[in-house]
């Protein structure tokens, strides 16, 4: 019972967990992890804007394709989208490398969520600014883009900020295709180790917990401010 | 692409579909077993984060906060691979008659999504007049009394929409499972494409089956907020 717990593996392999290979090889580990949530992240906030916008277009074709795919999206597992992903991208574009593969995927799903975050902002500005903007003679699209938009993104913050933590736990997901980032580092290690799978495992859900647990302080401390100075 | 022959027979009938249909009970299964466990655990949750102690608080907040900002899957791979050296002895060789990877899922699914409930049976139970609690205290109900007599039955009846919604979540999550070897749908569906090589086909199904899923529960959120809630509002 002395070694009842031996952490030792964890200092051992610190780099590897980190960064992978990184210097000599490709980048992995919580590097990779981190990469994948912040290349997914920025593409889903436009994919999610653009998404938005179409949800709630006055044209019909324009609005019902739109949410028959956000719906499409939300109704499925993200590991199913991941799955189509690595099907169908081969069969479109060729070789693609896993990496953006599952880029794509998560991308995708993250852009059905973020839609609905969009239009809950847009509906939370007031009515009237629309209607003064439109009186002034400004156009449909020049007043969601200089009038109703900017008010509502600022609003939208903490929660693509949130959006952000989950997209970090999902990128998990991408040990499935053999993309190294955290998850499938420490399953790698665990399978070279053997003997430690409660240190390996309990350690990265630590270091997800203290990234994701970073962020959703943020989202907090964020919504906390920005409602403070939209009441002043 | 352009050389695919579509073939859907291969997953209405025959071994395949009894595959698909196995993987579609053992996602029911798993969800509904999963749902229940965490119901009963984010409710005690849900009241020792609104506890008067100090201590008991903080306990219920870690957890919250703990596992819901871990992903599940890390969650999945701890209790199937690494559980064995914190559990008693007795638990184990339990787990291991009733195939641990059932189990191990259904901790994990339990756990992580416990804290999601807890989060909505509180906002549930915050929702309800302070008076009521004053009210039941004043008529010499105990807290915990209170909560369970006067309380809590109003707070289920508004967390039934949020709660059906998990398992919606619980159902999509529980695809995680395939990765410690559960074989419920998408675990049925990879599988049917690694032997007929008709992933389209396969993948096609899973989706159906889980928009299906969706679309029903979806709706009966909708008319349970309209015919009960309304009432519940009205009165």
């Amino acid at each position: 019972m002395e070694h009842f717990l031996d952490f030792s593996v964890i200092s051992d392999n610190f780099t590897y967990f980190m960064i992978g290979r990184f210097p000599h090889g490709p980048l992995g580990g919580v590097g990779l992890t981190m990469y994948l949530a912040v290349v997914a992240c920025i593409l889903s906030f436009f994919g999610g804007l653009i998404l938005g916008l179409l949800s709630i277009s006055r044209f019909y074709f324009v609005r019902y394709p739109a949410l028959a795919f956000i719906n499409l999206v939300r109704g499925m597992p993200l590991l199913m989208v991941i799955f189509w992903m690595y099907f169908l991208m081969p069969a479109l574009f060729g070789k693609v490398a896993e990496n953006n593969t599952v880029i794509m995927a998560l991308t995708l799903f993250t852009s059905a969520y973020m839609s609905r975050i969009v239009v809950a902002g847009i509906e939370g500005i007031p009515k009237g600014q629309t209607e003064a903007a439109v009186s002034t003679g400004l156009a449909p699209w020049q007043v969601m883009l200089y009038i109703v938009l900017p008010q509502g993104l600022r609003n939208m913050i903490p929660s693509f900020v949130n959006q952000f933590v989950s997209l970090i736990k999902d990128t998990s997901l991408a040990f499935i295709v053999g993309v190294s980032e955290l998850t499938h580092v420490a399953t790698q290690i665990n399978n070279r180790t053997m003997a430690f799978p409660t240190e390996i495992f309990m350690f990265i859900a630590l270091v997800y917990f203290i990234i994701c647990y970073a962020f959703t302080s943020l989202s907090r401390w964020l919504e906390g401010r920005l409602s403070w100075s939209k009441v002043t | 692409m352009l050389n695919y022959k579509f073939d859907w027979s291969i997953i209405t009938s025959g071994q395949y579909f009894d595959w698909l249909l196995s993987g579609l009970f053992t996602t029911l299964k798993l969800s509904a077993v999963s749902i229940v466990f965490s119901f009963i655990l984010g409710l005690l949750i849900a009241v020792m984060r609104m506890s008067h102690s100090k201590p008991v608080r903080w306990v219920a907040l870690s957890y919250l906060e703990f596992f819901r900002n871990t992903p599940l899957l890390v969650q999945i791979f701890f209790w199937y691979f690494g559980s064995y050296k914190i559990l008693p002895m007795f638990v184990n060789d339990w787990l291991n008659e009733t195939g641990f990877e059932f189990a191990a899922a259904t901790m994990a699914l339990t756990i992580y999504t416990s804290a999601f409930i807890a989060e909505d049976i509180r906002s549930g139970i915050l929702s309800i007049p302070k008076e009521q609690m004053e009210a039941a205290r004043s008529a010499g109900f105990s807290y915990i009394r209170s909560m369970q007599y006067i309380i809590l039955p109003q707070a289920v009846r508004i967390t039934v929409p949020p709660l059906v919604n998990q398992f919606l979540n619980i159902a999509k999550n529980s695809s995680l499972a395939m990765t410690i070897g559960v074989m419920e749908m998408t675990y049925q569906a990879r599988q049917v494409e690694s032997y007929t090589f008709k992933g389209f086909e396969a993948f096609t199904a899973a989706t159906v089956v889980y928009l299906v899923l969706s679309i029903v529960i979806t709706l009966l959120v909708n008319t349970y907020n309209e015919k009960v809630l309304k009432v519940h509002k009205a009165s």
